[in-house]
């Protein structure tokens, strides 16, 4: 905490240098803000509702959201009269190494804070804990993860849920095909036309998919979280300065108390473009995360 | 820009490394858990089984559909498998590779539901057989089309029947002039078949993009399958350059600068 403190600290002097020259604030991403008067913001194209397009490369979503309020905050912090946002898509593939190599500023999608991404980016302050479902068919009888056993699984391609079912399968000794879509809409289509039995995910991209759905009541999500994972703003590596200032914004939103109304506009009520409701309950997880603000990676959660 | 090719040694669950990294490929010894080398090896050959079955049935219906359109129209029969084979190469080659695939897999089978039960494997190399087989079969119409006119008459004159003139004169000869095209389309659907992974069948391009997620090693991950791609590529044009090489008959198709150097 004394260390985070002296972070703002220096940062806040830094900016009060910076007033009269440029040479003194070390923070590549601020100082690019600062001279361009822009930023450019990764956000996905249908990660309902965590980030995702609403048409006319308009982007929103509830890390979108959170992070324009981070970014008000930077502008305000830097004196800025005007900051102009760039949205920037990107995919599971390519949101990394955009990160790495300065093309996104901040990413705010859906991206799990773990280790092995820790090597090559920083995460901000947790805001939303993922806990990995099972979606079935409203008159399945799979209940747990052990009634898989001889049926077919779908995953997408390209995500830690596919490693996660195969770990489950070893642990569990338990029998079942896997079949992948290439994205979550393919996947979520195997489940619909029976060519899965069961489709294994974030619980937020479950509950998207089903309220999207023809009929979403053909569509339940059951059993114990399979795995709990903290899914955290992307920011650039070694640049703690950024880091510390956007974690200033994330900790001034907890206080003001505007948590529960955001995951209540994102999760519980009608959104756009289509007015759906994506009707997925605040877990104890998440709520634990903003009790307790902390940037610790996917590992320390299997851990507790 | 360190490379770390020590990945592949570890194991597909918790990323520990694997006590038989290279002898398990090789059938020696195996594995508990398997290891990112194994599901490599495992990704090639649905690659190589998808590519294989999808040639073997393009070659088929290619040379077919391609002689097909090379009729004379003197008969009604032959009028109508000459609109039969047009519209197969139209259909087949004016739609994109990734459509018919979703069309074979998802589409198709919500029709004919017993098709709900054939793996995914098979309806791939269906989509990807019949897509190539209408690239083949306008080769061999080429094919066919550069051999003089004199040698179809010469058969008639013969008394050789339609199907006799094609057996015995024609695409013996067609078919020798067409092998370098059919040596690209071959290598062509083996990189083609990557559209496998997107009705999850566990191939090459689906290990890549599974794999690299997991391991953090993009870099050596998509190196390994190109390199795997381009021998399986390489290999086939190899097999085809024999195959063209030994069906050589001197005289006939002379091409190649050393058939010229006979005469």
């Amino acid at each position: 905490m004394f260390k985070r403190m002296n972070l703002i600290l220096v940062l806040v002097l830094g900016l009060i240098v910076f007033g009269s020259t440029s040479s003194i604030a070390s923070s590549l991403t601020l100082d690019k803000i600062k001279s361009s008067g822009a930023v450019t913001m990764g956000v996905r194209e249908s990660s309902i509702p965590m980030s995702y397009t609403t048409g006319d490369s308009r982007f929103d979503g509830y890390h979108v959201e959170i992070c324009r309020m981070i970014l008000g905050d930077i502008k305000d912090k830097l004196g800025m009269s005007t900051l102009r946002i760039n949205y920037q898509p990107v995919t599971s593939q390519n949101r990394v190494p955009l990160v790495q190599n300065g093309t996104v500023d901040i990413e705010c999608g859906t991206t799990t804070n773990n280790a092995a991404r820790g090597k090559d980016v920083g995460f901000a302050d947790t805001l939303y804990v993922e806990e990995v479902r099972i979606a079935v068919k409203a008159n399945s009888n799979i209940k747990s993860i052990e009634d898989l056993n001889g049926k077919k699984v779908a995953s997408t391609t390209g995500t830690t849920s596919v490693q996660l079912i195969r770990k489950n399968k070893k642990a569990k000794d338990i029998q079942f095909e896997e079949v992948y879509g290439k994205d979550h809409a393919d996947s979520f289509l195997l489940l619909e036309t029976g060519r899965a039995d069961a489709f294994v995910m974030d619980g937020s991209i479950l509950a998207g998919n089903i309220a999207n759905a023809k009929n979403p009541k053909d569509f339940k999500i059951v059993g114990e979280p399979l795995s709990v994972e903290p899914i955290a703003i992307m920011l650039p590596k070694n640049d703690p300065e950024f880091k510390a200032a956007v974690d200033a914004a994330i900790a001034k939103i907890v206080k003001n108390g505007n948590m529960p109304k955001l995951w209540n506009k994102w999760f519980l009520s009608p959104i756009p473009p289509k007015g759906i409701v994506v009707g997925l309950e605040l877990s104890p997880a998440t709520k634990n995360a903003w009790a307790h603000l902390n940037d610790k990676p996917a590992e320390d959660y299997v851990a507790k | 820009m360190a490379l770390d090719f020590g990945i592949f040694c570890k194991n597909t669950l918790d990323g520990g490394v694997v006590d038989h990294c290279f002898s398990s490929i090789l059938g020696l010894a195996g594995n508990s858990d398997p290891s990112y080398l194994d599901w490599l090896i495992s990704a090639w050959g649905w690659t190589l089984l998808v590519s294989g079955l999808g040639l073997a049935i393009a070659i088929v219906l290619g040379i077919l559909m391609g002689a097909l359109r090379t009729l004379p129209d003197t008969k009604v029969v032959y009028q109508w498998l000459l609109w039969f084979s047009t519209c197969w190469v139209e259909l087949f080659r004016n739609i994109p590779i990734i459509v018919q695939v979703f069309l074979w897999y998802y589409v198709i089978p919500a029709f004919i539901p017993p098709l709900k039960a054939v793996p995914s494997f098979w309806l791939v190399s269906m989509a990807l057989g019949f897509f190539t087989s209408a690239r083949i079969a306008e080769q061999v119409r080429a094919g066919i089309g550069s051999i003089p006119s004199g040698q179809r008459a010469a058969a008639t004159a013969l008394g050789l029947t339609t199907l006799q003139t094609y057996r015995y004169v024609i695409l013996p000869i067609a078919l020798r002039i067409v092998i370098p095209p059919l040596t690209s389309e071959s290598m062509n659907l083996i990189k083609n078949s990557s559209v496998a992974f997107a009705v999850s069948v566990p191939e090459l391009t689906l290990f890549a993009m599974q794999a690299q997620e997991e391991t953090s090693h993009g870099i050596e991950v998509y190196l390994a399958v190109t390199a795997l791609y381009a021998l399986s590529a390489f290999f086939v044009n190899w097999v085809m350059t024999v195959i063209e090489k030994r069906s050589r008959i001197p005289g006939v198709v002379s091409m190649s600068p050393d058939a010229k150097l006979a005469h």
